[in-house]
């Protein structure tokens, strides 16, 4: 008999300490996943962010880097540069990536460095205790918008994909949902694209996938794949954006 | 060659194969000549979107297990300091040259030594030091390039070079080999079996400064005050002259040193018995530079600042001598005329 599924060997058998139902699980699961069948476990160097994901290396069994909040694709150009045999990649939270780190993202994908970015938007800050990210939906309540995000006064929802799609260098964009089985399958082959550009040297590539916080969207976490489906990929449409 | 060149000229030799640096006066022609260098010799050079971005990338190299280089001046080294922070808790190795200006805030372009706290006491967030390397010549910049990046690669551990706009742009001849030693120093990356190259034939890497488990960050912290005490007794190196017999004993670093060291001979052919102390290391400071001289009986500090290395003095002394001060920043280099008349009551005239 063949063996067709079994626990990815880039994925240490640990128990999260993830909230029930959120989506960083999962995703760590599809890179490994990825990596393993890819077959590049022994190239791969990761940074992981600063967000509930920050120990992502206990979980992966690959060589990772932490970094600052916000300057992971920063780290990764470092890297890459001086490593161009390796594949590198940031796991990033919209905290990370659109807000403190909105400089150190929109130069990386500029320069066209041979990146793969794997973007999570939960439309909160999850760490520090569900404050306003820059991807929060209007009217959506977070820690630090109490009567719910209101355009006048902290602006909209921050659509970075859309916005490093204007760039040139950039070769690779697409925005994914973890709200259903079925998406959860359309994220892996993404990021596996994403990967498989940069062993063919292509190009920056980044993966954005909208994910689920049930905790501070005060949701279980079956509301929470419907409110992404029904409400935040309104807001975030899926599909190929470059 | 100037002073930011002869920097330049020294990283690469002692095998520097990473740089990335936003430009920021008086520190431009560092940038500028890395730029032509490392491509010559087939390295790498970025021009980064900021200081943050500079550092950050830095930090990427060193974690990978290159020798990599930063070069800023002080409101970019302020930028820095995030990143600094986080290769001392990494105990990444790296070296970072401030060629410091007149500050506070964006000050001006005029020489200045204000950034001494900043760069002997930490800087940024956290118990940590930075190895501090001050050359006062544009040949001891070049050769204090080789020390720097050996320090850091001991000690994982990040080295600033602190000079000053006016090392940075003077010129002065130097000696400098070319050859071997570049690309022998630029493959030095194979022993540092910490770093980040994938994890081939061995279990899996981390470069992390984040500690939650109880207990495990007072255990790393203990780990890199044990270091930073093996660097305090090992790593202190400074200049003496005439300590010997001398009454009176300039304390100078950089810039300052120099103009010590005119003032001292100066004074010397008069007869009287003036003696330097010059720090070449910042930190570890050189307390050992005070020890043992009875015959010493005022040391006088200049600074281009209001009294920062002033204060590591006083310790070095523990108050057993009188240490008068004379320091300005802010509008340039001071003149020895000004100093003669602050401490020396008979008028005299070198
Ligand atoms: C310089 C700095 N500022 C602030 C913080 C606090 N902080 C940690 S994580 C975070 C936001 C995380 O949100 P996000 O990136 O969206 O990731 P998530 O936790 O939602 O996965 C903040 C503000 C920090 N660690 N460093
Ligand atoms: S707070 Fe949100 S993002 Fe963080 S672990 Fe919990 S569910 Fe996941």
């Amino acid at each position: 008999m063949k063996k067709i599924f079994s626990y990815p060997t880039s994925l240490n058998k640990l128990t999260t300490h993830y909230c029930a139902g959120c989506g960083h699980g999962i995703v760590h699961r599809l890179i490994s996943e990825i990596v393993d069948e890819l077959n590049i476990r022994e190239k791969v160097i990761a940074i992981a962010p600063v967000g509930c994901a920050v120990i992502a290396y206990n979980y992966w069994n690959f060589d990772v880097c932490e970094a600052a909040h916000g300057r992971a694709l920063a780290v990764a150009t470092g890297i890459k540069r001086y490593r161009p045999d390796n594949i590198v990649f940031t796991y990033q939270g919209d905290g990370d990536l659109a807000a403190i780190g909105t400089s150190e993202t929109i130069h990386a994908a500029n320069r066209g460095e041979n990146l793969t970015v794997v973007f999570i938007n939960n439309a909160v800050y999850g760490m520090t205790g569900g404050q306003m990210a820059p991807t929060t939906l209007l009217g959506q309540k977070t820690a630090t918008t109490p009567a719910g995000r209101d355009a006048s006064l902290t602006g909209y929802p921050l659509k970075i994909s859309e916005l490093l799609a204007q760039l040139t260098a950039v070769k690779y964009i697409e925005r994914v949902a973890l709200d259903s089985p079925q998406g959860v399958l359309k994220t892996k082959s993404a990021i596996k694209q994403a990967f498989r550009n940069q062993v063919e040297n292509i190009g920056f590539s980044l993966v954005e996938v909208l994910s689920p916080c049930p905790t501070y969207w005060q949701m279980s976490a079956k509301q929470s794949l419907d409110w992404i489906r029904d409400v935040m990929s309104r807001e975030f449409p899926v599909g190929r954006i470059k | 060659m100037t002073g930011n060149e002869a920097i330049a000229e020294g990283a690469v030799q002692a095998g520097c194969v990473f740089y990335a640096g936003y430009p920021i006066t008086p520190q431009n022609e560092l940038t500028a000549y890395m730029a032509k260098r490392m491509a010559e010799v087939g390295r790498i050079f970025i021009q980064s979107e900021s200081e943050l971005a500079a550092i950050n990338m830095v930090l990427g190299v060193s974690a990978a297990g290159g020798r990599v280089m930063t070069s800023s001046s002080s409101p970019g080294i302020s930028l820095k300091q995030e990143g600094i922070s986080y290769l001392a808790g990494c105990q990444l190795p790296c070296v970072i040259v401030n060629i410091m200006r007149g500050g506070p805030g964006l000050g001006n372009i005029a020489p200045s030594q204000s950034d001494y706290f900043q760069a002997t006491k930490g800087g940024g967030h956290g118990d940590y030091h930075s190895i501090v390397l001050a050359p006062s010549s544009v040949q001891e910049a070049f050769d204090l390039m080789f020390s720097a990046f050996e320090l850091a690669d001991r000690y994982r551990n990040p080295v600033i070079i602190l000079g000053d706009g006016m090392l940075g742009q003077m010129m002065e001849p130097i000696y400098c080999t070319r050859k071997k030693r570049t690309t022998q120093n630029a493959q030095r990356t194979t022993q540092k079996k910490w770093a980040l190259t994938g994890c081939k034939a061995r279990s899996p890497n981390i470069i992390r400064s984040l500690f939650l488990a109880e207990g495990k960050l007072e255990e790393i912290n203990k780990i890199l005050q044990k270091k930073y005490k093996k660097i305090q007794v090992q790593e202190q190196s400074w200049e003496g002259l005439f300590l010997e017999d001398a009454h009176t004993v300039f304390v100078a670093y950089g810039t300052m040193a120099r103009i010590a060291r005119g003032l001292m001979y100066g004074l010397r052919k008069k007869g009287m018995k003036v003696g330097l102390i010059r720090p070449i290391s910042l930190w570890p400071f050189p307390l050992k530079a005070f020890c043992n001289l009875p015959g010493v009986r005022r040391y006088i500090v200049l600074e281009m600042s209001y009294g920062q290395m002033l204060e590591d003095v006083r310790l070095a002394v523990e108050r057993k001598k009188s240490v008068e001060f004379f320091g300005r920043a802010g509008g340039g280099i001071p003149k020895e005329e000004e100093i003669l008349k602050k401490f020396f009551k008979k008028k005299v005239e070198l």
